[in-house]
């Protein structure tokens, strides 16, 4: 039972970080058609910026509580600054251009900016614990939980709630599905799609570096740390069906939850289990289980 | 391919290995480990012609490289032409049932897919206490028709193993793209609904590429094992994928000879720069494929060559 | 007489819309028969189901005496039964000659893959079923140019003519003159039908030009909501009452006598 409780406890904290990095992802994919393999790398700088900062907030002795805030705006700084340039200096090139040549560009760039991370953090690791001893913890049925993860589930959950909400609800949210739905027939009725583009890679720039922000507390920050996300990102995705949002809900859940267990059950099959997987779920809906199938026309 | 050209393919190969004797050990063996990453990179041109670019591909080069320390430790194989003839065996046998899945996808999910692939090998490698777990297994020296030769014998005897297989893989694969179903490749780009009612199915043209790219890695992969005398996780890890797509790109898939120069310019500029810039090997990389990406969207071999009026082939999809 | 293709009770829907219902077609071996019919009326469901694109959702379809119900398109193309497109589906970075060699190699190696990899793209074979299609279809000064750079007229011939490599017993035309002006039409019909008449093929075409059909087909079926509401002679068909209130509309005889709907033919 305690088995049970740890695997879904674990599961969630485990998907709630997973739909944070993946709504980004999917967010670009969707609007974009872009699959942004430098998603990785917005992670990662997002993690050591929130390091750094945590590292100058509490060396000053100042209230625990804002220490949160300072995670949010060193993520939201670096994830503006880095989607900015991105997308201005070497996306805006590229659009229109092959799926698969824009993937290999922003590959490009992952390579590029994981040597750049070094060379401004340097090689050695950092750690910036405090927010997450300080949340503290707590047991239930004897099974430990961190105030932290209890947070991260609940931001999680908060953003799909916002991003459902924006979607649905606002003007920004009507342009974007009708950029998703039809890119040339938005552009013909006057949606300024340039800016669209804009404006979703800085949102998904910042989810990205707001996913690695929110977990520097947990690990111990060291370079290669985006290597590992972007691809587990992207297995999130291809389940979800790539472009989702609830695909990417759906996605870390299932992620999340078959990860715990083999984690608690078979600790061999971790990594497997997740692909294994994802290999699954694509022979049976090869576009995903939240993407609607494309007939093919003559 | 004239007869002339074969020829004179042979006869550069048959200088390099003659030459082998008065080179340097090291260079000898970059070489070679660059010729192991051409084979793998003829085998990405056959699918990148297809429009398909595999981010997985290190999933048959690691396939290869493993089988072959495997049979040596499991089963004491050490002849250098069976191990090879295994390795490209169990790669194509793992591509031909991968493939049932891959083939069916294009674009962007032909890639993602074949890169969670491989990394369903990697996740395996790393936790597998008997596969050799993250730290790998050495492979033990492998001999020659029953010749054991040892220190610099050894080197020359890889290196010339090497030149046999990329003269194979030449003809082999200089062959397959001017048959029907090579030529299929850039109708299967263009058109993929003519080609199903021209009555051949796209699926198993697609599942067939892949299998024969995947022979090809496994034989790189084989080779790269012998050559290092070690494999481990790493190589089925996705950077390893991205290097192999990284010199297709640079050598563009125009031909098979680029392929391998493209792979010698890619050790050198690796064997340079991780010497001269420990921290900067990435950043060199990213910086090639992105001006590359931009500027000569053929790849560089696409400068080497003149343009032929019936090419229908383009280097990047 | 046994119709080489025998069309029984055909249906198709797609969710609640009915796109074909009740079609009984027998063709016999030679006829070439003109489809007509209002658009959304079920001519391209037709022809797609006869030729593998759509499962139908009832009824079946036979030919040569074997039931070909459902299966893949490319193994009815192996069968005998070719198809072309309303827009042409060529390959736009070969060129005329190598997108003909793709369809006369494919016809000459065989459904295996493994044959593909091993029969050769150019060998003399393939080139001379090129040069011959390439003959017969008028495309000669085309024969090295792009087939992006081809105008449409060509781009359709050479389209039908890579749809005839495998010597098809039948040939289904989806609109082979639409996109082509009123002037071009009559030449580009005859190219085709001279092509085609030479190797006696049965030919069942796609057609909105009502001169076109009168003078090419022997046989005509409208169609109406899905189904074949008139089945006869052009003179048969084209005068039926319903096809007259459905699809012809206000019918214009012009100076030679011919039908053509709702437009005067041109001057």
């Amino acid at each position: 039972m305690i088995t049970v409780i740890a695997i879904v406890t674990d599961g969630l904290v485990y998907a709630a970080w997973l739909f944070v990095v993946a709504i980004g992802l999917t967010l670009i994919f969707g609007v974009m058609k872009i699959l942004n393999v430098a998603h990785g790398a917005f992670y990662a700088f997002g993690a050591y910026a929130a390091a750094t900062a945590i590292g100058l907030y509490f060396d000053r002795g100042w209230p625990v509580v804002g220490g949160y805030l300072a995670i949010a705006t060193a993520a939201i700084a670096i994830g503006l600054l880095m989607g900015y340039i991105l997308e201005r200096v070497f996306l805006r090139r590229v659009y229109g251009k092959d799926e698969v040549v824009v993937v290999l560009i922003t590959y490009a760039l992952f390579l590029i900016l994981e040597d750049v991370l070094i060379l401004i953090w340097g090689t050695d690791g950092r750690s910036a614990y405090q927010p997450y001893t300080e949340a503290g913890s707590f047991t239930v049925g004897g099974l430990p939980l961190s105030v932290y993860d209890i947070g991260l589930v609940g931001f999680a959950a908060l953003l799909a709630i916002a991003a459902s909400y924006t979607i649905k609800k606002t003007t920004f949210g009507r342009l974007l599905t009708a950029v998703i739905y039809d890119r040339e027939t938005a552009a013909a009725f006057g949606v300024d799609v340039s800016r669209v583009y804009t404006v979703t890679f800085l949102v998904g720039a910042v989810l990205g570096a707001l996913g690695g922000a929110l977990t520097a507390p947990k690990i111990s920050v060291t370079p290669g740390l985006g290597v590992e996300v972007i691809v587990l990102a992207f297995a999130v995705v291809a389940i979800g069906g790539m472009g989702s949002m609830e695909g990417a809900l759906v996605g870390a859940l299932i992620v999340g939850l078959f990860r715990a267990g083999a984690v608690h059950l078979i600790p061999q099959l971790e990594l497997f289990s997740i692909y294994a997987v994802m290999a699954l779920v694509l022979v049976f809906r090869p576009q995903g289980l939240f993407s609607r199938a494309q007939p093919r026309k003559i | 391919m004239t007869g002339l050209r074969i020829l004179l393919g042979a006869a550069i190969l048959g200088g390099l290995g003659a030459a082998a004797p008065f080179t340097p050990l090291w260079l000898i063996s970059l070489v070679t480990l660059a010729m192991s990453t051409g084979l793998v990179v003829c085998g990405l041109i056959i699918l990148w012609r297809g429009g398909l670019v595999p981010f997985g591909q290190a999933l048959f080069f690691a396939t290869g490289a493993y089988t072959v320390a495997l049979s040596g430790r499991w089963f004491g194989v050490t002849d250098a032409f069976l191990l090879i003839a295994l390795a490209v065996t169990m790669a194509a046998l793992v591509a031909f049932v991968v493939g049932f899945l891959l083939a069916q996808y294009r674009e962007i999910f032909f890639a993602m897919l074949s890169l969670a692939l491989s990394m369903i090998l990697y996740g395996v490698l790393v936790k597998s206490e008997t596969l050799g777990s993250t730290d790998g297994i050495n492979v033990a020296q492998a001999s020659f028709f029953g010749m054991k030769p040892r220190g610099p014998g050894y080197t020359f005897a890889l290196f010339w193993l090497a030149l046999g297989m990329v003269f194979s893989a030449w003809l082999g694969v200089s062959a397959y793209l001017g048959s029907v179903a090579g030529q299929l490749a850039g109708a299967i780009r263009d058109n993929e609904i003519r080609v199903e009612y021209l009555g051949i199915s796209v699926t198993r043209l697609v599942h067939l590429k892949l299998t024969i790219s995947a022979a090809l890695a496994g034989a790189g992969g084989a080779l790269a094992a012998l050559s290092i005398s070690h494999v481990d996780p790493q190589m089925a890890y996705w950077t390893t994928s991205g290097g192999f797509v990284f010199v297709t790109i640079l050598a563009g898939a125009a031909s098979v000879p680029a392929a391998f120069l493209g792979a010698l310019l890619f050790e050198i500029v690796r064997t340079i720069a991780v010497a001269l810039l420990p921290g900067g090997w990435q950043l060199i990389l990213g910086s090639v494929l992105l001006l590359t990406i931009l500027f000569v969207p053929e790849g560089l071999g696409s400068l080497m060559i003149r343009k032929r009026a019936t090419a229908p082939e383009k280097g990047a999809a | 007489m046994s119709a080489l293709l025998s069309v029984n009770g055909l249906e198709k829907t797609f969710g609640q819309v009915v796109a074909a219902r009740d079609i009984n077609v027998d063709i016999p071996q030679g006829q070439t028969v003109g489809i007509i019919g209002a658009n959304g009326a079920g001519k391209t469901t037709f022809v797609n189901m006869i030729t593998g694109h759509l499962t139908p959702s009832a009824g079946t379809i036979r030919f040569e005496d074997r039931d070909i119900t459902g299966l893949p398109s490319r193994t009815i193309m192996r069968l005998g039964i070719a198809r072309s497109f309303q827009v042409a589906q060529v390959f736009p970075t070969f060129s005329v000659f190598e997108n003909l060699c793709a369809a006369t190699a494919i016809a000459r190696s065989g459904t295996s893959v493994i044959g593909a990899a091993l029969s050769r793209f150019v060998s003399a074979e393939t080139s001379a079923d090129a040069e011959t299609a390439i003959a017969q279809f008028q495309i000669a000064q085309f024969r090295d140019a792009l087939a992006s750079t081809l105008p449409q007229g060509v781009r359709k011939l050479l389209d039908i003519a890579m749809a005839t490599a495998g010597n098809p017993r039948v040939l289904l035309l989806d609109e082979p003159t639409s996109g082509i002006s009123l002037e071009e039409k009559f030449g580009l019909m005859d190219v085709i039908m001279g092509a085609l008449k030479a190797r006696g093929t049965t030919i069942l075409f796609v057609e909105h030009d009502m001169e076109i059909v009168q003078r090419f087909a022997d046989r005509v079926l409208a169609f109406y909501d899905g189904t074949v509401i008139a089945d006869g002679s052009p003179a048969e068909a084209l005068g039926d009452e319903r096809v007259r209130e459905f699809i012809t509309g206000t019918l214009i005889r012009s100076k030679d006598g011919k039908l053509s709907a709702g437009r005067a033919s041109h001057a």
